[in-house]
């Protein structure tokens, strides 16, 4: 039963909550694909940048004496969200807008949004420094304790208030996203805009609000995934760079242009690389009793050495590819 | 078009007299090597993208194999290593990881026995599996014997240029996997499998301690031409032979870039060019024609891999140490590009041009930035703000804004680079 | 003042002109059929006209005002519609959501609009939540009419509605087009089929060449004996 827990703890929870973080990263990604067609490599930034709002705020919220009972990380939210919504809108009218008015090819608005990247990096670290920063400095992280004695288990499962939160947000917005595009108007031409551009705009969408809008959606989602993932770590200048590549990984995982797949490419990704981790001897020690002498178990006995862990993504990536190329939902082909 | 090429050449030569007179010979001298390594590099690049259309964002992974390349064939031997059972390990080891591709490629072809369809993935996986587990059986205890007796296998002793060519040569042989791999599937998604590979690279290199002592970097690196220390040693004061060293070195890596040059402009020119570049500009067309697109493309993304592959062994061994954990893919993947779309991508001149400006701009702007701190924080504390903090770090920075910058304003206002390419009307 | 009306238009996609001066003049009861050999700037005409490629000279007015190099999303709340020949349909959305993307553009309650088109096209109430991609042919081709009509235009303008159909489904498709007009909508249609779609046209145009060669009612063209063997294959 406590390795049990222990799988939980380790896979389940973390997995989830990583997951929950991927996808959300994974559906902005995707959105602005399906609609404009290119691959945004600065998402990276509006999630890292994001998060840097919800710090800022967080900070002035506590320095004017506020106190909640959840963390402040998560009361600012809204307002980080839209903070963010507006950057990326900035973004997308300083240095995507004038390049695609002219023509500009995909891949040149790709390099176009690595210099986005690049200049947004300098920026927070010439604000920030290199170092990195706690949501946690002026409140405390409540990790709730689950007793589990009564069922056998020498362990507690363990879920910390942030992450609990964070899967609840996650699911909260999946579903807001979901009435969002398949109830509305707006949703609906965006779907439309996706599937088909050209014929969007011939039956009378109006092309440009839908941009502006996917990148309203974009820019507030990733503000989520950011802040979330500086509550589950820390909040370093480099935070959503290590991980924009499982994150493009699920939003390919999952089919370019589906928000669905961007959703479960993203816990897939999420939950794989937890798993592929894990350390299996934990939960297989009992078996080391009856094992012979020669047959124990190692120390650690894992699918993948936990400094191959984002080789995992890559892995799925391929093999997905390899298997079914437009992705799980099969998504656009560019 | 040459009086443009001509003008713009002069003007970096004008920046690099200033840059010389501003920051010192040594310094200039030691970034002048560097900027013939990143054109080898660039050309590499601007075959692959600029004639080939190839999206190439794994070149760091390129750079770190032909770095560890010459430092496999230059370093001296190590006979701790070679005295101790190491090598009779690593040998079973390498017969453990042939008898698994053995087993593998077997459940792939074990249709021909009858196991077909969803049996035959199944077996396929079974081996893949046990292939992997046989492998890490082999491997693991072997690593932790050397690491822990030799510390790790050392070098072959050679000659670094040995060591640059073998760079170019396992350069191509990844590049070989990776394409045979990705250029079946849609080209942007070659994009996302050289960062892929590149990253595991990266990975394996920095943690296979007993094959490149990972994160603890190995070094001192022989040169292919004397070192400063020879120099002095026959008379010389430091400073010359300093300068003196530097500039031997510089013409090897001139000379290399000069045949590499030479050997694509020929190329180019030639049939097989013409042929890359109908392929690039509309490769629906040239497969319906009959050419072999994508044997074609795998031929580009060798041949530009094998130039990243010998830039990066340049660099290593100018450098004279080789650490895994200094590879970021800013500095060596966006770097690359960022050069080929200020320069020119599909101009052999304009790829060179935009390494030298660029690697220039990016070394220039820590100081420069650092000079501009401080003036503005002896401004800010005359008048009562105080010190700009940390200005160190924070102008260390700014390379990474000015990089993006630079970026954005190319793709602005010259998006085909300022050397672009000469579309030639063929006959 | 005519419903729709072309005056000595000049346009392409740049480069060389398409078009070299057309001229056409359209009513709400017409039923407009533009016919002539490939290349004739027949599928140009159209897409000019709605905006899809430069007009570099001559007027295009509708309803009295000018709507040369309009945006699309403008022309569809003035009455204009247009159906294009390929690609017509949202094939990941379902037939219900194709017809309301149709209805983007109107701010009232369009029910009433959709009864009508299924009352048109009763098989796209049986399938009214299969996504558009998986119906055939001849019924995609309905839900791009449909999805056209939704915004009530006062013209509908149709890029080959029969290509690529079988006889039965091209039949039905120019009888609906033919009760479409009878209720109220005008009708501009470039057509292969010539002599199929110039039997129940009010208004013929036939292009070569990016000019007018011929005008008149269907009927009369049908009749001629030069149009017929230059340009209806006997």
């Amino acid at each position: 039963m406590t390795e049990l827990i222990f799988f939980i703890n380790q896979v389940v929870i973390s997995g989830a909550v990583l997951g929950c973080i991927y996808a959300l990263g994974a559906v902005g990604i995707t959105l602005v694909f399906g609609i404009l067609r290119f691959a945004h490599f600065a998402h990276s930034e509006l999630m890292t940048s994001g998060a840097f709002f919800a710090f800022l705020l967080a900070a002035l919220f506590a320095s004017w004496g506020i106190v909640t009972p959840i963390p402040l990380g998560f009361v600012v939210l809204p307002i980080a969200m839209v903070m963010s919504a507006i950057f990326a809108l900035g973004i997308d009218k300083g240095f995507y807008a004038p390049l695609r008015k002219r023509g500009a090819k995909p891949v040149i608005l790709l390099i176009a949004s690595i210099g986005v990247t690049l200049m947004v990096q300098g920026l927070i670290r010439l604000f920030f420094g290199a170092g990195s920063y706690s949501f946690f400095e002026t409140e405390t992280k409540d990790v709730f304790r689950v007793d589990l004695a009564w069922l056998g288990s020498t362990r507690p499962l363990v879920i910390t208030e942030p992450q609990l939160l964070m899967i609840i947000v996650t699911v909260v917005s999946v579903l807001a996203l979901h009435f969002f595009l398949t109830r509305s108007r707006l949703g609906k031409a965006m779907r439309a805009m996706a599937d088909n551009a050209d014929l969007a705009q011939v039956s009378g969408i109006n092309t440009a609000l839908v941009v502006r809008v996917t990148w309203i959606v974009a820019g507030a989602l990733a503000c989520m995934a950011g802040t979330m993932l500086a509550l589950d770590v820390t909040l370093k200048p480099d935070l959503a760079f290590n991980i924009i590549i499982p994150i493009f990984a699920a939003a390919i995982v999952g089919g370019l242009g589906q928000a669905y797949g961007a959703i479960a490419g993203g816990l897939l990704i999420g939950f794989a690389e937890s798993l592929a981790v894990f350390n299996w001897t934990m939960v297989l020690r009992p078996l080391n009793g009856v094992l012979p002498e020669w047959a124990q178990l190692p120390a650690t006995l894992s699918f993948v050495p936990t400094e191959y862990k984002l080789t995992v993504a890559f892995v799925i990536l391929v093999v997905v590819l390899l298997v079914r190329p437009t992705g799980i939902f099969k998504g656009a082909s560019s | 078009m040459i009086r443009r090429s001509l003008t713009l050449f002069a003007g970096l030569f004008v920046l690099i007299l200033v840059i010389g007179w501003a920051m010192g010979l040594p310094f200039t001298s030691s970034r002048l090597v560097e900027a013939a390594a990143y054109s080898l590099i660039a050309l590499g690049l601007n075959i692959q993208w600029g004639y080939g259309g190839l999206f190439n964002f794994g070149i760091m992974g390129f750079l770190m194999l032909g770095g560890f390349a010459v430092t496999f064939i230059s370093y001296p031997v190590n006979p701790q290593f070679w005295g101790s059972d190491g090598p009779w390990m690593l040998g079973r080891a390498l017969i453990a990881f042939a008898a698994g591709a053995l087993l593998v490629y077997g459940a792939r072809q074990s249709d021909k026995i009858g196991i077909k369809g969803g049996w035959k993935t199944f077996v396929t996986v079974l081996a893949w599996f046990v292939a992997y587990c046989v492998y890490r059986s082999q491997i693991d205890p072997a690593a932790a014997y050397i690491e822990a007796n030799a510390g790790f296998v050392g070098g072959l002793g050679g000659h670094p240029v040995l060591g640059w060519l073998f760079g170019g040569v396992l350069a191509a042989v990844i590049a070989f996997i990776v394409g045979k791999i990705a250029l079946g599937l849609r080209t942007d998604y070659l994009a996302i499998a050289t960062i892929g590979i590149s990253e595991i690279i990266r990975a394996l290199i920095k943690n296979m301690d007993w094959l490149t002592r990972g994160t603890l970097t190995v070094s001192p690196i022989p040169w292919p031409t004397p070192l400063p220390q020879a120099y002095q040693a026959s008379g010389s004061d430091q400073f010359s032979s300093l300068l003196l060293a530097r500039g031997g070195f510089l013409l090897l890596a001139l000379a290399v870039l000069g045949i590499a040059i030479w050997l694509i402009s020929r190329a180019y020119a030639g049939p097989w060019g013409r042929m890359m570049r109908s392929i690039r500009d509309n490769h629906i067309a040239a497969a319906s024609m009959g050419k072999n697109v994508t044997a074609r493309q795998l031929e580009i993304f060798v041949f530009g891999s094998v130039l990243m592959g010998i830039g990066g062994a340049m660099l290593v061994s100018f450098t004279q140490i080789f650490d895994p954990s200094s590879y970021q893919p800013i500095n060596h993947t966006f770097l690359i590009w960022v050069m080929i779309i200020v320069g020119g991508a599909g101009n052999n001149w304009g790829a060179v041009f935009g390494a030298i400006l660029i690697w220039l701009v990016w070394v220039v702007s820590e100081p420069l930035a650092k000079v501009i701190f401080d003036f503005v924080s002896y401004w800010s504390t005359n008048v009562g703000w105080g010190a700009i903090p940390e200005i160190e770090s924070r102008s260390a920075q700014m390379r990474v804004f000015v990089l993006g910058l630079v970026i954005t304003i190319a793709l602005r206002y010259a998006p085909k680079g300022l050397i672009p390419e000469v579309v030639r009307r063929d006959a | 003042m005519a419903l729709l009306e072309l005056k000595h238009v000049v346009g392409g996609y740049g480069g060389a002109p398409i078009l070299n001066g057309v001229n056409m003049a359209i009513e709400q009861s017409d039923i407009g059929v533009i016919v002539g050999p490939n290349g004739a700037g027949k599928s140009t005409t159209l897409k000019a006209i709605f905006g899809l490629l430069k007009v570099t000279g001559g007027t295009i007015e509708f309803l009295g005002e000018s709507i040369a190099n309009s945006l699309p999303d403008k022309l569809v709340p003035r009455g204009l519609s247009f159906v294009p020949q390929e690609k017509n349909v949202f094939t990941s959305m379902s037939v219900e959501e194709n017809l309301e993307m149709g209805a983007f553009t109107r701010k009232d309650d369009f029910s009433e609009t959709m009864q009508w088109v299924y009352e048109m096209f009763p098989v796209l109430a049986e399938k009214r939540r299969q996504p558009a991609g998986e119906l055939s042919g001849g019924q995609r081709q309905m839900v791009a009419m449909g999805r056209a009509l939704m915004s009530k235009p006062k013209l509908l303008m149709l890029d080959e509605p029969s290509a690529g159909l079988s006889p039965r489904y091209v039949i039905e498709i120019f009888e609906t087009i033919v009760r479409v007009n009878q209720e109220g909508v005008g009708i501009l249609m470039v057509e292969q089929n010539a002599r199929q779609a110039l039997a129940f046209a009010s208004k013929g145009f036939v292009l070569a060449q990016g000019q007018n060669r011929f005008t008149g009612t269907g009927q009369e063209l049908i009749a001629d004996p030069e149009v017929a063997k230059s340009f209806l294959g006997g």
